[in-house]
C-alpha cells in the first residue's frame, strides 16, 4: 500500500468525504422474500416485487431495518423516525425505474467514526436503500454505448444496503484508508455485513476537492466512482486531488461531476457533469409506512451492541499505554481477547503486546491459550528465555500447543544465568583488547560498531540464545 | 335476482353454477359487441370454475359466500396467466405470473371469474373513452359514456354480463361510473382492501371496491375483499370488514351533513346540475324521514381538492409508470440505444391522457417546483384531513352528489381535459383523505338517466355508510 502518486504540494490541503455502500447480510431482500444471494444462477432469486412487475408492492424487511439501526448506533448516530423515498431515474437494472431509498428523513444521522490514530471523522447519515440488478454488456466495445446487447441479472435487485455518508473531514489518503478499514472492522464486529470490497459487498465512492492549506472553504468536488479496493481508493484520491491542484495552478477550476476511476490507466475520466445530472424527483414512497423506532427499541439495540474496535483498542492501551500501534494491529487481528486474558493471568502487558504483534502474525492461533502465553512471557521477563528462544517456543505453541516450559526444555533451552553470561563477556573482552579499547574510547559510531561486534561474538558462542539487551548492559557496565 | 340470492341457490344445490354461467355468457354473446365492457371474457376459466363450484356442492363442501356468482375484474388487477392490460398498448398481451390478493379472495369465496373489463388507460379518465382498445358504452343509453375509469366493470354489471364487479377508485373511478350506470359503487377506507396486484396509478389514493346492482350485494363483495394483507404495507392491521349484519339498522338518530361546497347552491363549486342537486335534496328528505337529522355544513377545503388531486395523482403516476420501459415485459419498440428504445416504447405504448399526466406529474415533482406543486398539494391533504376531522365531531356522515351531471354523450368532453377533470370534484376528497364513500342510485335527472348520491363517512365507517346507503335504496324503491 505504498502510494506512488506524487503527494500534494504543501500549500494545498486535501478534502475528502466518503460514501460507502454496504450490503446487509440478511437472509432475504429488502422488500420481498427472495433470497439475498446474488451469486446464484442469474434471475433465479426474483419475484414480482423485485422484478418491479405491475401491481407488486414492497414489504420492508424488519431484519434489514434492525441491522441498519445497529450500524447507526455503532457509529454513534441518532436513530430517528424515518421514511422511505423514491429516487426516479431510468436504468435497465432498476426494475421499477426508481430506487427506493431514504432522502430527507434517513434512519441514522450525526454519528462519528473514531480512527485508530485518534482522529475523528463525522458521519452525516447512514440510510437504508435497495441495490440494483447487475448489467453485463456483451459484444462490441463491452460498454453500454457500444455493446451488441446487454443482459440484466436481477438477483441483486432489492438487496438491502446501507449508505454511510461521511462529512468532508478526511484530510489524507492514509486517513481515508483508515476510515474504510475502521468501518469494515465495525461492520464485522456487529455482524451486519461481510464487508468484502473485492466482492462488492462494500463499495466506496470518494468526493474529492482541494483547498489552500489553512482555508476553511469547500471547493468544487468531484465524485469518484468505480473504486474496487482500498489501494485503488488511495490512488484515485491522489490522482484526483493532483488534477484539481493542476487545474487551479493553470487558472482553471474543476467542474462538479461524477468521474470514473480507470484502474489500468491510473486516472479518473469524466462521467456525468452537474449540468446534465438527472433530476431524481424524490418523493416519499407511498407504498411504505414511516419507520418510528421507539426509545425502547433503540435501548435494546444499544444493549446488544458488542464491544467495538475503538473500545477494544482502548482496553489494550489502558493495560499497555506505550503500545498503541501494537494495540491497533492486535485488535484488527482479533487477538485482543487473548491478550487481555494473558495479562489477567500475569503477563507483562507491554512485553506481551510487542510479542503478539511481532510474533503472532499467523492466521490460526487457536492452539495458543492465555495461560500458556502468560507463562511464556513470564519466562522471558524473568530472563529464563532469550527473545529468540521465546519466539521459538511461541512458534511451537502456535503449531502444536502445550506447556511452554516443557517445550523450552525439550528444545534444550536452559536458562542462561546472568553469571554465565557475564563470564562469557569478560572472556571476550580479554581476548579482544583492541576492539574493547575502541568500544570504550571511540565516538558514538565506533562504540555502536564495537557493541555489534561483541554481541555478535556472544551470539555465536551461545548459538543465539543470549539476550542482546543483557549483553549490551554488561558491556556498558564494564566500560564504566 | 340479487347476487346473494343467486349464491344461496347455488350453495343449496337449487341451481347449478354452470347453468347460471351460461345465462351470463349468452347475454355477453348477444350484447357485448355494442357495449364493449370487456377486454377479455374468460369463458374457459369461468366454465372450469363453475364446474368446480358444482362439484363442491355435490360433495357437500361449501364453495363460499359468493358461490357461482359471476364477477368481472377491472383489467388493472393482476390475474395469473390472463392478460392484464390496463387498456394500454404498452401492456397488451402481458400475462402476470400472479393473482392480485382481491382476485384470490373473490375466487376463494366461490365466485366465477367471468372476464377483465375495459377502463381508461391505466385508470386515467372519467369516461372509459381513454382505452387503447376503444370506448365502453353505457348499457342504459349506448350514445353515452358509462363513466370511468372503471366504466367496463360498471357496464358489465348494468348489462347483466356479471352479477358483481370490482373496480379501482383513485379519484372517483368506482363511484362516478356506478352513478352513471345506476349501480351501487363503493370506495373503502384507504388500507381496508389490499392493493397487492392492482396496477398502481396513484398509490396513496388507489383503493379497490365493489360494484353491484344493490347495496347488500356490494356489502357482501366488500366483506369478501376487505381485511389485512401482509403483502400490502399500507393495509390496515386486524381489520374485520363486517358490514352486512348491521346493514338494516337504518339511520335513526344519525347526524348527516350536506356539504355546502358540493351542493350546487351559494358557495358551491360551479357546474353541479340543478336536477342532480334536486336528487341530493330528495335523498336528504328521505334520510330525515328515516329518523336522521340533516343540515348543511361547510367544508371549505373541498374546493381545493381538484387542484391537489391533479398534482398528487399524476406525480405518483409519473413514478409508477416509469417501469414501462420496454426492458422486461410488455411492448418494446427497438432503437439504437437503450434510452432511445425506452423513449420509442413509451411514445408508442402510452395514449395521450397517460402522457399528459406523466408530464404533469414529472413537472410537479421537479427540482425547484416540488414545493410550489407537489409540496403544496400535500398541505392541502393535511388541511382537508383536519377540516373533515372537525366536521365529523358534529356529524356522523356527509351527503353530496356523486357526479355533477348524469352520464354524458361520448365525445362530448374528450377535447378539453379540464371539463373531464371537473367530473371528479365530488368524489376526489375521499381519496385525498383516505375515507370511505359510497354512491347509491337515487332517481333520475331531467334526461331520464340515473343520478347517484354519495354518502361519505370517516375512516373505517364502512358499516355506517352501508346502513345509510341501504336506507336510501329502500326510499328510492318506495319512490318508484
Amino acid at each position: 500500500m505504498i502510494g506512488h502518486e506524487p503527494s500534494l504540494p504543501d500549500d494545498w490541503e486535501l478534502v475528502v468525504g466518503l460514501e460507502v455502500h454496504v450490503e446487509l447480510a440478511t437472509k432475504t431482500k429488502l422488500f420481498c422474500g427472495c433470497a439475498n444471494q446474488f451469486s446464484s444462477e442469474p434471475n433465479t432469486n426474483v419475484c414480482p416485487t423485485c422484478l418491479g412487475l405491475p401491481g407488486s408492492l414492497p414489504v420492508l424487511n424488519g431484519q434489514a431495518v434492525a441491522f441498519a439501526m445497529t450500524l447507526g448506533r455503532a457509529l454513534g448516530c441518532e436513530v430517528r423516525p424515518s421514511v422511505m423515498a423514491r429516487k426516479n431515474y431510468f436504468y435497465p437494472d432498476m426494475a421499477k425505474d426508481f430506487q427506493t431509498t431514504q432522502y430527507d428523513q434517513p434512519t441514522n444521522v450525526d454519528g462519528e467514526l473514531r480512527l485508530a490514530d485518534g482522529s475523528v471523522v463525522g458521519i452525516e447519515r447512514a440510510h437504508i436503500e435497495e441495490d440494483a440488478g447487475k448489467t453485463s454488456h456483451v459484444g462490441g466495445g463491452g460498454r453500454i454505448g457500444d455493446a451488441n446487447y446487454s443482459l440484466v441479472d436481477y438477483n441483486r435487485a432489492g438487496v438491502p444496503l446501507v449508505e454511510i455518508v461521511s462529512r468532508p473531514e478526511i484530510r489524507s489518503v492514509e486517513q481515508a484508508r483508515a476510515y474504510v478499514s475502521e468501518l469494515r472492522n465495525i461492520l464485522l464486529a456487529i455482524g451486519v455485513s461481510d464487508a468484502r470490497m473485492e466482492e462488492g459487498s462494500l463499495r466506496v465512492d470518494a468526493n474529492v476537492s482541494v483547498r489552500p492549506t489553512g482555508s476553511q472553504e469547500l471547493r468544487t468536488r468531484c465524485e469518484i466512482k468505480n473504486i474496487n479496493s482500498i489501494r485503488s481508493m488511495g490512488r484515485a484520491i491522489e490522482y484526483e486531488a493532483k488534477r484539481h491542484v493542476d487545474l487551479y495552478a493553470s487558472g482553471e477550476s474543476p467542474h462538479q461531476e461524477t468521474r470514473h476511476w480507470d484502474e489500468d490507466g491510473g486516472r479518473t475520466t469524466p462521467g456525468r457533469s452537474k449540468e446534465d445530472a438527472e433530476d431524481y424527483r424524490y418523493f416519499q414512497e407511498p407504498d411504505l409506512v414511516p419507520l418510528v423506532p421507539t426509545a425502547e427499541e433503540v435501548a435494546a439495540i444499544d444493549e446488544q451492541l458488542p464491544m467495538l474496535p475503538a473500545q477494544r483498542r482502548h482496553r489494550l492501551t489502558q493495560l499497555a499505554p506505550n503500545s498503541a500501534d501494537a494495540a491497533t494491529i492486535v485488535v484488527e487481528r482479533g487477538q485482543d481477547d487473548l491478550v487481555v486474558a494473558a495479562v489477567a493471568a500475569g503477563a507483562d502487558a507491554e512485553r506481551l503486546l510487542t510479542r503478539v504483534q511481532n510474533d503472532l502474525a499467523v492466521d490460526d492461533w487457536t492452539k495458543v491459550d492465555a495461560e500458556g502465553l502468560a507463562a511464556l512471557i513470564g519466562m522471558e521477563t524473568a530472563g529464563e528465555l532469550t527473545a529468540t528462544q521465546t519466539k521459538q517456543v511461541l512458534a511451537e505453541l502456535v503449531n502444536h500447543g502445550g506447556d511452554p516450559r516443557t517445550i523450552a526444555e525439550a528444545l534444550g533451552f536452559e536458562a542462561m544465568s546472568d553469571d554465565a553470561l557475564a563470564g562469557l563477556v569478560d572472556g571476550l573482552i580479554a581476548d579482544h583488547p583492541d576492539e574493547w579499547n575502541r568500544f570504550v574510547a571511540g565516538d558514538e559510531g565506533e562504540r555502536r560498531k564495537m557493541q555489534g561486534f561483541f554481541t555478535g561474538q556472544i551470539m555465536k558462542a551461545t548459538q543465539g540464545q543470549a539476550d542482546g539487551r543483557a549483553v549490551a548492559d554488561l558491556l556498558n557496565g564494564r566500560a564504566g | 335476482m340479487t347476487a346473494l340470492e343467486l349464491a344461496a341457490e347455488v350453495r343449496s344445490g337449487q341451481r347449478r353454477a354452470v347453468d347460471v354461467l351460461e345465462e351470463y355468457l349468452t347475454r355477453i354473446d348477444t350484447h357485448e359487441a355494442s357495449i364493449h365492457a370487456f377486454n377479455e371474457v374468460t369463458t374457459d376459466l369461468a366454465r372450469q370454475q363453475a364446474q368446480a363450484v358444482d362439484d363442491d356442492v355435490q360433495a357437500g363442501r361449501d364453495p363460499g359466500p359468493l358461490a357461482g356468482v359471476p364477477v368481472a375484474f377491472k383489467d388493472n388487477m393482476c390475474t395469473r396467466g390472463i392478460p392484464t392490460t390496463c387498456s394500454s398498448r404498452i401492456l397488451e398481451n402481458w400475462r402476470p405470473p400472479y393473482d392480485a390478493t382481491v382476485v384470490q379472495k373473490v375466487r376463494a369465496a366461490g365466485a366465477i371469474t367471468i372476464g377483465k373489463t375495459n377502463l381508461d388507460e391505466f385508470a386515467m379518465g372519467s369516461s372509459t373513452e381513454n382505452s387503447a382498445f376503444g370506448p365502453t358504452r353505457n348499457p342504459l343509453d349506448l350514445s353515452r359514456v358509462p363513466g370511468g375509469s372503471s366504466g367496463g366493470s360498471a357496464a358489465a354489471v348494468a348489462a347483466g354480463f356479471a352479477a358483481l364487479a370490482l373496480g379501482s377508485d383513485t379519484g372517483g373511478s368506482i363511484r362516478q361510473p356506478a352513478a352513471f350506470c345506476g349501480l351501487v359503487g363503493m370506495k373503502p377506507t384507504y388500507g381496508a382492501v389490499s392493493r397487492y396486484g392492482l396496477v398502481a396509478f396513484g398509490s396513496s389514493l388507489d383503493q379497490i371496491g365493489p360494484f353491484a346492482a344493490n347495496v347488500a350485494d356490494a356489502a357482501a363483495l366488500y366483506e369478501v375483499i376487505g381485511g389485512h394483507d401482509p403483502l400490502d404495507s399500507t393495509s390496515i392491521p386486524d381489520l374485520a370488514p363486517t358490514v352486512l349484519d348491521s346493514i338494516d339498522r337504518g339511520v335513526e338518530g344519525l347526524r348527516i351533513g350536506i356539504v355546502r361546497e358540493l351542493s350546487g347552491g351559494a358557495g358551491s363549486v360551479e357546474g353541479i346540475r340543478s336536477d342532480v342537486v334536486d336528487r341530493v335534496q330528495a335523498a336528504a328528505v328521505a334520510l330525515e324521514a328515516a329518523g336522521a337529522t340533516v343540515e348543511e355544513v361547510s367544508v371549505p377545503s373541498t374546493t381545493l381538492g381538484l387542484s391537489a388531486y391533479y398534482l398528487v395523482a399524476p406525480a405518483e403516476a409519473s413514478s409508477n409508470l416509469s417501469r414501462y420501459d420496454g426492458v422486461r415485459y410488455g411492448l418494446r419498440v427497438d432503437a439504437a440505444t437503450t434510452g432511445e428504445m425506452n423513449a420509442a416504447t413509451r411514445t408508442e405504448g402510452f395514449g395521450t391522457e397517460v402522457k399528459r399526466r406523466i408530464m404533469l406529474g414529472t413537472y410537479a415533482l421537479s427540482a425547484g417546483y416540488y414545493d410550489a406543486f407537489y409540496g403544496k398539494s400535500l398541505k392541502v391533504r393535511t388541511l382537508m384531513l383536519q377540516e373533515f376531522a372537525a366536521v365529523y365531531q358534529r356529524f356522523d356522515l356527509l351527503l353530496t352528489p356523486t357526479a355533477p351531471t348524469t352520464a354524458f354523450p361520448l365525445g362530448e368532453r374528450t377535447a378539453d381535459p379540464m371539463t373531464m377533470y371537473v367530473n371528479d370534484v365530488c368524489t376526489i376528497p375521499s381519496n385525498l383523505i383516505g375515507h370511505p364513500a359510497i354512491s347509491v342510485p337515487f332517481g333520475v335527472g331531467h334526461d331520464g338517466l340515473p343520478v347517484g348520491v354519495q354518502v361519505l363517512g370517516p375512516a373505517l365507517s364502512e358499516a355506517l355508510i352501508f346502513r345509510a346507503a341501504a336506507t336510501l335504496e329502500a326510499a328510492a324503491e318506495m319512490d318508484r
